[in-house]
């Protein structure tokens, strides 16, 4: 984050302003990814005009940073009549797409209407890895084609890359693919579980070598030993501090109008059909209880050696029954990049070791021999 | 002497957080803050006002100021901003097509 990205969003937290907004448009989608998170069938989408006015009520609300995703941005068809409005009002406009609807024409509009970025999910740069992880024959190529259209354009293109096991092999060369095209490229080992709470998707998480791999791959973390240290103890300073930034500076709105911290927190704060934007960010219980918490409200993660470097996230953690609690899936980072299990991870361990062993009965084991 | 023409770049994000104009060039994303000066004449900027009717009627009221030696300020910073994208800056009117819709908060 530049300097002065900081100083405003340390400004937007004193003045409570959503900075941020993540706005799904859809959860349709024209792919149908293994670890995708979400249900793809529409349960009543914002029409055009209930997006405009939330569009409205969040620049009233001082939203700068506007994120439009899905589902697939592009599968509905008033999309560019939204993106025409958001940047009438001024809004920094990023779109996640998987980019197999953008052609030349699309990439000249989206360059006119002043499209800060654009992120687009590759997950492998060979075919048969990409194609069999979104399901769609022939989406690697129509992807690729999309971020050479939007190159062409002067547009800043960011490949976002999600490691799970069908890709594990495949990371390094998705990051020659896209220094080969000319863009920034990102990866993240998260599987995400499911809004409706189904944990199955994350069976396709990388196991613990993989996730130590690519902790010591220097092109990915720069200075190995720096990435890899276990962190200092956790000052006053660490402590007082905020878990991260939903609730504080971002929020997300889903294409039913619900608002909730983050993407990955699915906890219902209001619904702007109902109630104003601006009213659901200052006064919801929910919203105000996450806003409430502090790294020293943690319940067991005050008591770990990585908490004041870990990459937790209240979201994983609510979802796994504890918005205070840890995040299972950053403790196994955490163990992965250090090689130092988490307290979580000990704490589980020792209520195993105490689990009653069932073993057969001497009686029933001498009747049977 | 000619008069000025300004009008915001559509292709620039803006927001204004208390008071403070935060924009992001279109150009390559690098953020700026505007100070109160710059702000006025941001939002003053809708192409069809000449710069010096802006200086007139929406700086020298805030700040005390000689009209002649506001407008060279104005100027200055007008031909600063444009230098970086973040206005346009015409000695005809810049047609309203291609501004933004203003927006304040």
């Amino acid at each position: 984050m530049s300097g002065l990205l900081q100083e405003m969003t340390e400004k937007a937290l004193a003045l409570n302003i959503p900075l941020s907004v993540q706005l799904d448009l859809t959860y349709r989608c024209n792919e149908r990814c293994v670890h995708c998170y979400l249900d793809h069938d529409d349960h009543g989408e914002m029409t055009t005009e209930e997006i405009k006015h939330l569009l409205d009520e969040m620049a009233a609300a001082g939203v700068f940073i506007l994120t439009l995703s899905g589902g697939e941005i592009f599968v509905r068809k008033d999309f560019f009549e939204i993106l025409e409005y958001a940047r009438q009002r001024t809004f920094c406009v990023k779109l996640k797409t998987n980019a197999i609807l953008i052609g030349e024409a699309e990439a000249a509009r989206i360059r006119d209407l002043g499209v800060e970025s654009i992120q687009i999910s590759i997950y492998s740069h060979r075919p048969e890895v990409h194609d069999g992880i979104t399901l769609v024959r022939g989406s690697l190529e129509r992807s690729l084609d999309a971020i050479r259209f939007l190159k062409s354009q002067g547009l800043r293109v960011v490949i976002a890359n999600v490691l799970m096991i069908q890709n594990v092999q495949d990371y390094a060369g998705v990051r020659s693919l896209a220094e080969e095209l000319g863009v920034e490229s990102t990866l993240d080992p998260t599987i995400t579980p499911m809004m409706d709470g189904n944990r199955s998707v994350l069976s396709l998480s990388v196991d613990q070598s993989a996730l130590q791999q690519v902790f010591r791959d220097t092109g990915l973390v720069g200075n190995v030993d720096e990435f890899c240290a276990v962190a200092a103890p956790a000052d006053e300073s660490a402590l007082s501090s905020l878990p991260c930034s939903a609730s504080h500076t971002t929020c997300y709105v889903s294409p039913y109008g619900d608002v909730f911290p983050c993407v990955q927190f699915p906890l219902p704060t209001g619904n702007v059909r109902k109630q104003r934007f601006l009213d659901i960010w200052r006064y919801s219980d929910q919203m105000n209880e996450v806003r409430s918490i502090r790294i020293k409200d943690l319940t067991t993660c005050t008591q770990c050696s990585h908490v004041s470097n870990c990459s937790r996230c209240p979201g994983l953690a609510f979802m796994e029954g504890n918005m205070r609690g840890p995040s299972t899936q950053d403790c196994e980072k955490s163990f992965a990049r250090t090689g130092v299990p988490s307290a979580n991870m000990l704490s589980k361990r020792r209520a195993a070791a105490n689990l009653v062993q069932i073993r057969a009965l001497p009686a029933l084991a001498s009747a049977s021999a | 002497m000619s008069r000025l023409f300004v009008a915001r770049n559509p292709r620039v994000a803006a927001r204004c957080l208390d008071g403070e104009m935060m924009i992001m060039s279109g150009r390559d994303s690098t953020l700026f803050t505007l100070n109160r000066t710059a702000t006025i004449l941001w939002q003053a900027a809708d192409g069809t006002t000449p710069l010096d009717e802006i200086v007139q009627s929406k700086i020298c009221p805030e700040f005390d100021v000689e009209p002649a030696e506001a407008l060279h300020d104005a100027e200055t910073l007008a031909r600063e901003l444009a230098s970086h994208e973040i206005l346009q800056i015409s000695e005809e009117p810049i047609a309203p097509a291609t501004a933004l819709a203003g927006e304040s908060r």
